[in-house]
């Protein structure tokens, strides 16, 4: 198997290897499409795209088995692709449609699958850090040996609760699995400004929950990590913590000019880190696939999008009566 | 000299409570912080310290003597090497008498027989027995446990300690450690691991120690639990009860007094429910574990040690949105719930001696809230007031004005009048407190001022 700098060596095949480029390539394509219609007007509100981001998740989806949950911030729709999520049904939530997964009434941060074991999409920052060890403490209490992801951002890593709940989950020995997603900003602000430990990684340790560091642009990197921590959350020793280094290409969301980076930054990072055409190169370089493979990969994904897009625009918005539907059981 | 030693408060709402053990006997010496006894009021068992230095000379209380009042003499203190003999006793209640009265005043409590008009579970031939609003709580949470495996107990306190207030005692014994959960003090990690639970098909009861502390937690109440079914098109949401002691206690001042109803009233995805009487406690924190709604479940701590009458029916519940009428009148409609209750039948009964008859509903939840009673009894009284602890500005009341006057305007011949707490801050001062909470003299007042009388 070929591999890039800094790739750790795993046991990945070309297969895997095929599906974690497909799986990313989604992900960039269906964000780049949503960019373009929320400058057409058809998505509002709030929208926060992954862009650049894509290794984190697609990393770690590879590491879970059926029935693993997952949880996340407001920035979920590369969550929702990557765990098999109707990427229809996720555009036509970004549009506001009866077709999208909260039949129009959640949005873009507000989307939840219970077929594929995803719980949302929380808006309120660091809120699903509790809710996602809440998943995790009812599968230890149904002792059904699953495992939960619970992602967020560098700047949830400071909110209160989030300690709380580590020490909730260390306390109880709760099968979760902390996935910090540091793309270095918290909206605007660096994280050299807002964290006083870098390392975020490192604050487990007064918890008694061990954490690492891992290069968030490598999936294979991602994926490896993964493992090891599935594996110490279904052996019972409780939670994980992975800091996951990684880097968002556009704004915190689609109204945010980035003036507090320079254009140099986002380059630089693009042009040597991303981590598509990481894993493009590997798959050439190892000639696990052809140039005319990929060609034919993206012509796939980009059918896929546009036709989310399409269903997205075609969808009726949600009836009237669907105002108060829902708020009761 | 001499000195009596009373009988002590050992916490803010205790009236009296059981001596259950002489740590000392007559003619011991003791020193200041010396153990004198053990004491045991409804929530736990103390130890009781001697403040002064000198020698038991006589003990009033026998071990075991229950429902002493507070500040009632239990032993005599005489300064060391003084002759007990010499001790003045005339003043000092004889031991017998002391236990007799106060089996007397055992249910202390006003006992609640007035005719449970709107129970439709109940008859006359229906067997009732006295339980307070603390048992009922408990019976109802162990009841529904044995039920259903997925609903477990959280919070500070509840397992070993058994309860801040005892509503959780014997849970841990019967359950185990597994669903009766003492939990770290931090309220906004515990109710979101809590909510996080129910998304997951468990059903949590969270038990705050008081409402007061829920406010660190209520992003996760009402953001988290409230709002996901409905950012879900209902694909999943929280079947769970946050419950606790709600508005003021005694004496504890202005962070630990105050009434949440009409802050979680406000909030579609809630249900809300503020219980009375013992049954009502029990039937209604019955249906709210079975809820598959987040159920907010306020109690009261004076109310917990009161007694009412309970029914002999298997599996009681309540239903959510049925108000009680607790007593049938034409000349005024007064409506509360929770302990506003206390006021407003205490208030019904003074007013009855007046000549003034007034119907008294309590609303038990407020969301749902029995808008159907409500305007029938207005329409038949034409008159109205609300009671209720919490303070005045948006208060459930205002909101109850509102609806009567926009649904049943014709009928009214006099401006409803909201009977509230005042608005300040509860002050720690006696006096003070007592007139920053609703009155029954309030209530009495404005009932006859809606009566022209």
């Amino acid at each position: 198997m070929g591999s890039r700098k800094g790739s750790k060596k795993t046991n990945v095949n070309a297969q895997e290897l095929l599906s974690f480029y497909k799986d990313m390539l989604l992900i960039r394509r269906f964000e780049e499409k949503a960019g373009q219609l929320y400058g057409m007007g058809l998505i509002g509100g709030f929208c926060h795209l992954y862009i650049g981001q894509e290794a984190v998740v697609v990393g770690l989806e590879a590491s879970a088995e059926d029935g693993d949950k997952r949880i996340t911030s407001y920035r979920d729709h590369g969550h929702m692709l990557a765990c098999g999520m109707d990427p229809n049904g996720v555009m036509a939530e970004l549009t506001g449609r009866a077709g999208g997964y909260s039949k129009g009434k959640g949005g873009s941060m507000h989307m939840f699958s219970k077929e594929k074991n995803f719980f949302g999409g929380h808006g309120i920052v660091g809120a699903q850090v509790p809710l996602g060890a809440g998943l995790a403490f009812a599968d230890k209490y149904l002792e059904n040996n699953r495992v939960t992801f619970t992602y967020f951002g560098d700047g949830a890593a400071n909110q209160g609760q989030v300690y709380e709940t580590f020490n909730m989950a260390s306390l109880w020995k709760l099968p979760v699995i902390f996935v910090i997603e540091n793309n270095q900003y918290a909206m605007g602000t660096s994280q050299l400004r807002s964290t006083s430990t870098p390392d975020i990684y490192t604050r487990g340790a007064g918890f008694d929950i061990p954490g690492e560091a891992v290069d968030g642009m490598d999936v294979l990197s991602v994926k490896s990590a993964g493992d090891k921590a599935v594996k110490h959350c279904r052996d019972g020793k409780g939670p994980y913590i992975l800091e996951i280094k990684t880097y968002r290409y556009r704004g915190h969301s689609m109204s945010d000019p980035a003036k507090y980076r320079t254009r140099e930054e986002v380059q630089k990072m693009r042009e040597e880190r991303d981590a598509i055409e990481n894993i493009r190169s590997i798959l050439l370089t190892g000639k696990h696939a052809s140039e005319e493979d990929l060609k034919s990969i993206d012509k796939e994904i980009k059918k896929i999008v546009n036709e989310s897009a399409e269903f997205a625009k075609a969808s009726p918005e949600p009836k009237l009566d669907e105002l108060y539907t829902d708020i009761y059981a | 000299m001499t000195t009596e030693i009373l009988m002590p408060a050992l916490s803010p709402t205790m009236e009296e409570g059981t001596l259950a053990k002489w740590l000392v006997k007559e003619g011991d010496t003791v020193s200041a912080g010396d153990i004198l006894a053990e004491i045991e009021t409804d929530k736990a068992t103390m130890e009781f310290e001697a403040v002064d230095e000198g020698t038991i000379s006589r003990i009033l209380v026998s071990e075991g003597s229950e429902g002493i009042k507070v500040n009632s003499p239990i032993a005599i203190l005489a300064d060391d090497g003084e002759n007990i003999s010499d001790l003045e006793v005339s003043d000092i209640p004889n031991e017998k008498q002391t236990l007799a009265d106060t089996k007397n005043s055992k249910p202390k409590v006003e006992t609640s027989t007035i005719e449970s008009i709107s129970e439709p579970e109940w008859t006359d031939a229906t067997k009732v027995s006295q339980k307070t609003v603390r048992e009922a709580l408990r019976d109802a949470m162990a009841e529904e446990m044995r039920r259903d495996e997925k609903v477990f107990l959280m919070g500070e306190e509840v397992a070993e300690y058994q309860g801040a207030y005892k509503v959780s005692q014997g849970l841990l014994e019967e359950f185990g450690s597994k669903r009766v959960i003492d939990t770290p003090i931090t309220e906004h990690g515990f109710a979101g691991i809590a909510t996080g639970a129910s998304f997951a098909g468990l059903r949590p009861i969270v038990e705050f120690m008081t409402f007061n502390f829920a406010m660190q937690a209520i992003d996760q109440i009402v953001n988290s639990a409230a709002k996901t079914l409905y950012m879900s098109g209902g694909q999943m949401g929280a079947p769970m009860v946050f419950r606790g002691p709600n508005g003021a206690a005694a004496r504890v001042g202005a962070q630990h007094s105050q009434d949440y109803t009409s802050w979680y009233a406000h909030i579609p995805g809630l249900k809300v429910a503020v219980p009375y009487s013992a049954s009502d406690a029990k039937g209604l924190l019955k249906s709210a574990i079975r809820d598959d709604n987040p159920v907010i479940f306020l109690e009261n701590e004076i109310l917990y040690g009161r007694s009412f009458d309970m029914p002999d029916i298997e599996d009681y519940i309540v239903p959510f949105g049925k108000a009680r009428i607790w007593r049938i009148g034409t000349d005024v409609t007064i409506i509360s719930f929770g302990i506003g209750m206390q006021y407003a039948l205490k208030a019904a009964e003074e007013l009855a001696a007046q000549g003034i008859e007034a119907e008294v509903l309590d609303l038990r939840t407020i969301r749902p809230i029995d808008y159907e009673k409500i305007i029938q009894s207005v329409s038949k009284t034409n008159r109205c007031i609300t009671v209720e602890e919490g303070f005045p500005v948006a208060s459930i009341g205002n909101h109850l004005s509102a609806y009567i006057m926009e649904h049943a305007f014709d009928y009214l011949d006099a401006p409803i009048i909201n009977c509230t707490g005042k608005d300040v801050p509860m002050p720690y001062a006696a006096n003070l407190e007592k007139l920053a909470l609703v009155t029954t003299e309030e209530v009495v007042s404005a009932a006859k001022k809606v009566c022209y009388r």
